[in-house]
């Protein structure tokens, strides 16, 4: 029962895995009359002397590591929020979802526009702070850009993420909290000792999925921002992407793109590691 | 598929072609089953008026005989190249494809395109930049060419007290510094100029590229396209990037400007807009002032690109004398002002533009004509243009966001430099 | 009956507060309604500026941009974007090939994962742990690193063409609706979700089953299947939202109108001079019927999701 899904893995996904594999070592180009060749580790020696490459692991850690908890814990909010009985709840879900069934190069073209000098978030900002707020340049300050494209991306995902937490609050039987009441426990004693540790399964889940999904950033790099300003928002993906498809050099990205299954494998088997040792 | 694939197959395929004339010569004449399709594709998908100019092309052919069946696929312009691309690693390329003028000689390279054989004198009264031509050969003409321009008020320039340019004579350099600082004094405009800095891909190499070479640099030392060094980090292409940033530090212009710089210049956030003539109608039909001026000299002489999309014969098409065919009915000065009442671009003959108004000697867009024709230079026609082009977008925009000048530009030519030698000097 | 009541708290978990009805229940209430409504503003406006905008023409969204009005439909009000936009595309095909596409795989993508995701979680066999790991791994390939690559592999495939009424083979995969849905089926995320919930399903049912001599397909067929609506729900939106997005690959493979998705149809507004107005509208086009989609089994939705895949 298991082989036609096997042989799908195999047909498009394994088989392209290798033949990446196989031309991170040849200086094989998108467009070319010339055949490719086998040179070694000449893109891996290429790509260790690459600041931009270095650049690229910097930020996408950097992404990583402020989306992971921000996105969860402000998703954990949302659904605590969402999860109190209060009307409108079934309104108030569905508005945290829009974002997460809108396309992600056309919420990253909403945001283009906001971003802009003279765009809404610098006007909302000028009003809340009566004025004393002078106007960032968020997509060409090589300070600001990368926070810019995080909050659009945490904003985009974060429904999604609300609906997992809320799916984890939900398994915590009732029986539970009725207990700690009678204990007189307050809201802040039982969501520490009865809601945290009733969703550990979920934190792990979580963790996972949006540590997977922020290290393959590239849609909204490539639609805001295309890496700059200087290199401050440039990801590996998006590198094995420009490499690939501008620069047409298919054997250069194909490097690129190897370093980062290491780099994903390594992180998650850390992860792994530590939440095995803590669980 | 190696180069010597592609010859075996290109041979075999000319065999073919002679075997079918021979065929055609003893009298059977067409096929038995009917017209052999000719497929053609464009990137004009949803662009209804240059498409609507395609296919009636197209049928007109079509009902001209009765061999050939011309089919159109139209695709949207940012998503042509990547099909093209994908169909030709298939060895699924149509007959005819359009070409945007820069990627000529990369695709002829490629053994994509083949030198389109029509005779010499076809191409005569037709703009250079609008021909794609590799070696002296001519693989892809095209009905139009686009200009670069400025665009600003009269009024503001008279507030400003600045004298508006002329085509025999533009601003200088310290002219249009002056420009800039008197209309900037006007603090009436959010910037004194807009030049699309927002604009992304072959937007920043077409429309700054020429700047870097009105400085006296280029993409490439086009002697023999074998490198960079010098042309694109020697002292010239220094002071490019200098002033160019200083344009930004002195606040005359957006390191990024909106995401549609002629809006912008329309609802008057900026006093002089810097773009292609394909902004000529929105800023017309705007304010009854508009003025139309030359790019500064800074230094060279005015410079502007060239070459728009152009149409070609595709490598491994088995109806290649059809195509031909098409390809030269298609060469008609009558579809040339077609093709230049529908999109207002440029037309790419001197016959045509005599016959659509405003291109003609003393039409409002004359100056158009006039500074493709005087101004223009085309992207560098080398196989490695692609790649040139991404490393230049990078520096440029590196440039803008204010890194040093210096080690972007030599790290841009070390990069060009390492491609082109990977590639064999991209000799075939 | 003891597994009966064990299952029925998964899928129909309780909502409960942490809380309760006391006294100071009031007050949060009304603190919780007010940072929801804040919460509101932060994740509507972009959607909403992206309606309004598509009511107006070009330089009056540019006018706006800075101003409340880009979020309010003034001044120069009309469907005038929505026209255009039809025609200038057509419509209804991509819609309709988004449909297919989407549809497809969602369909074939719980067959092929809910049966592998059975055969890890129920039968005994060797290497089960190390296939489910490797499957598991593959969660961490972008498609976009593997986009060429693949691109190259499918032109290699056969595919048989039916011309006439006579089968013929030919090369390469390009250009077809199959290339846009087989290679998307088999999904590890997928196999993972329902993995997950099979092994939440008692097997006892399994063997009460197969007491009564059922084999192991009727079992998947019959017994686990129907007791898996959330996971299925929760699989088919999670290949559907991708699937309705997908935009690189199509880009590369499809090369007739005819075949394109919703994504692709995004492009034709982009030229020279980009038509904004337009591109809002076609944007709200293709994102209203997903958000309807949702409106209309957002219970059963968020509930599948709620049941599913949480026990990680």
């Amino acid at each position: 029962m298991i082989s036609p899904a096997l042989a799908l893995f195999l047909l498009f996904l394994i088989v392209p895995i290798v033949l990446a594999f196989a031309l991170a070592f040849t200086n094989a180009r998108l467009i070319s009359p010339r055949p490719p060749e086998f040179i070694g580790l000449d893109n891996f020696a290429l790509l260790l002397t690459d600041p931009v490459f270095w650049a690229s692991v910097r930020n996408t850690f950097y992404f990583a590591v402020v989306v992971v908890p921000v996105q969860a814990g402000l998703a954990l909010v949302l659904a605590v929020l969402v999860n109190a009985k209060v009307r409108g709840t079934q309104f108030f879900r569905t508005i945290y979802f829009l974002p997460v069934v809108t396309s992600m190069v056309v919420v990253s073209l909403l945001w283009r526009f906001m971003y802009q000098p003279d765009g809404l978030i610098n006007r909302f900002l000028e009003a809340v702070t009566f004025g004393g707020f002078t106007g960032i340049d968020w997509l060409n300050d090589p300070t600001w850009a990368m926070p810019a494209i995080m909050l659009m991306s945490v904003w985009q995902g974060v429904g999604f993420t609300m609906i997992i937490w809320l799916s984890g609050l939900q398994t915590i039987p009732a029986e539970l909290y009725e207990a700690s009441e009678l204990d007189g426990a307050g809201t802040w004693h039982q969501f520490r000792y009865v809601t945290w540790p009733g969703l550990l399964q979920t934190r792990t889940f979580i963790l996972v999925t949006i540590t997977i999904a922020a290290f393959s950033l590239f849609t909204q790099i490539n639609v805001m921002t295309q890496g700059g300003p200087l290199d401050s928002t440039t990801t590996v993906v998006y590198q094995a992407v420009r490499s690939g498809y501008q620069q047409l050099q298919t054997g250069y990205a194909s490097a690129i793109s190897l370093a980062f299954f290491a780099m994903v494998l390594a992180v998650s088997l850390i992860q792994r590691y530590l939440s095995r040792e803590r669980g | 598929m190696s180069r010597r694939n592609r010859r075996i197959a290109a041979a075999s395929l000319s065999v073919l072609a002679v075997a079918g004339l021979a065929a055609c010569s003893s009298g059977t004449g067409g096929n038995a089953d009917g017209p052999a399709t000719i497929s053609l594709w464009t990137h004009a998908g949803g662009n209804d008026a240059e498409l609507d100019v395609v296919n009636g092309i197209v049928e007109d052919f079509n009902a001209s005989q009765d061999q050939y069946v011309v089919e159109v696929q139209d695709f949207p312009q940012d998503a042509y190249n990547d099909a093209v691309v994908a169909a030709a690693s298939s060895n699924n390329l149509p007959c005819i494809v359009d070409v945007d003028g820069p990627n000529v000689a990369n695709w002829a390279w490629a053994g994509y395109i083949q030198p389109m054989g029509l005779p010499e004198d076809t191409f005569e009264g037709q703009l250079e930049g609008t021909l794609g031509r590799v070696d002296g050969e001519v693989y892809a003409y095209g009905y139009f060419d686009v200009a670069l321009a400025m665009y600003s008020r009269q009024s503001i320039l008279d507030d400003a007290g600045v004298r508006v340019p002329t085509l025999e004579e533009p601003w200088t350099k310290d002219e249009f510094m002056d420009a800039l600082a008197k209309i900037d004094g006007l603090e009436q405009y959010d910037y004194a100029l807009d030049m699309g800095t927002g604009g992304t891909g072959e937007w920043i190499s077409y429309g700054y590229s020429p700047q870097l070479q009105s400085f006296g640099g280029d993409l490439v030392d086009r002697s023999d396209f074998q490198s960079a060094e010098g042309a694109l980090n020697g002292p010239e292409a220094l002071e490019w990037a200098q002033w160019f940033r200083g344009l930004v530090d002195d606040g005359y212009m957006a390191q990024t400007s909106g995401e549609d710089s002629t809006a912008d210049f329309v609802n008057g956030k900026s006093g002089l807009l810097f773009t292609g003539n394909w902004a000529d109608t929105t800023v017309k039909d705007a304010f009854d002032d508009a003025v139309v001026l030359p790019p500064p000299d800074l230094g060279t002489g005015p410079k502007i690109g060239a070459g728009s999309w152009q149409w070609a014969l595709a490598e491994g098409c088995e109806e290649a004398d059809g195509a031909r065919e098409y390809l030269e009915f298609a060469h008609d000065t009558k579809y040339f002002v077609e093709y230049g009442n529908a999109v207002g671009l440029i037309p790419a003959t001197l016959d045509a533009a005599a016959e659509i108004p405003a291109y003609a000697e003393g039409g409002e867009n004359r100056i158009y004509l006039e500074m493709a024709d005087q101004f223009a230079v085309v992207r560098p026609e080398t196989p490695a243009y692609p790649f040139i082009s991404s490393v230049f977008q990078k520096a440029a925009s590196d440039i803008l966001a204010g890194g040093d000048p210096r080690s972007i530009l030599d790290k841009a030519v070390a990069d060009i430099d390492r491609d082109i030698q990977q590639n064999g000097g991209y000799t075939s | 009956m003891t597994t009966m009541s064990t299952l029925s708290t998964t899928p129909a978990a309780t909502t409960r507060a942490p809380g309760g009805k006391t006294n100071g229940t009031r007050r949060r209430s009304v603190l919780v309604t007010v940072l929801r409504s804040v919460l509101v503003v932060f994740f509507a406006f972009p959607i909403l500026f992206m309606l309004v905008s598509s009511l107006k023409p070009d330089l009056q969204i540019f006018a706006d941009l800075g101003s409340w009005r880009a979020f309010l439909p003034v001044g120069d009000v009309s469907l005038d974007n929505y026209i255009g936009v039809f025609d200038r595309v057509p419509f209804g095909q991509f819609i309709l090939n988004s449909i297919v596409i989407s549809g497809v795989t969602v369909a074939l993508g719980i067959l092929v994962n809910s049966m592998a995701a059975f055969a890890l979680a129920r039968l005994r066999w060797r290497g089960r742990g190390v296939v489910l790991s490797l499957i598991l791994a593959t969660l961490i390939v972008p498609f976009e690193t593997l986009a060429l690559p693949l691109l190259w592999w499918v032109n290699k495939l056969p595919s048989l063409e039916a011309d006439g009424f006579s089968l013929a083979f030919k090369q390469g995969w390009l250009d077809t609706y199959q290339v846009q849905i087989i290679p998307f089926v088999a999904n590890a995320f997928s196999v993972y979700l329902f993995y997950q919930y099979f092994d939440s399903i008692p097997r006892e049912l399994d063997e009460a089953a197969r007491m009564d001599g059922a084999g192991w397909f009727a079992i998947y067929r019959k017994v686990v299947m129907p007791l898996s609506g959330p996971a299925i729900a929760t699989v088919a939106i999670l290949t559907f939202l991708p699937a309705w997005n997908s935009y690189l690959w199509p880009l590369m493979v499809v090369q007739s109108e005819e075949l394109r998705p919703v994504m692709i149809g995004l492009q034709y507004f982009f030229q020279m001079n980009i038509s904004w107005g337009q591109v809002m509208a076609y944007s709200s086009l293709i994102t209203i019927p997903v958000v309807a989609l949702f409106l209309a089994f957002q219970r059963s939705f968020i509930n599948s999701i709620a049941s599913s895949g949480v026990k990680g």
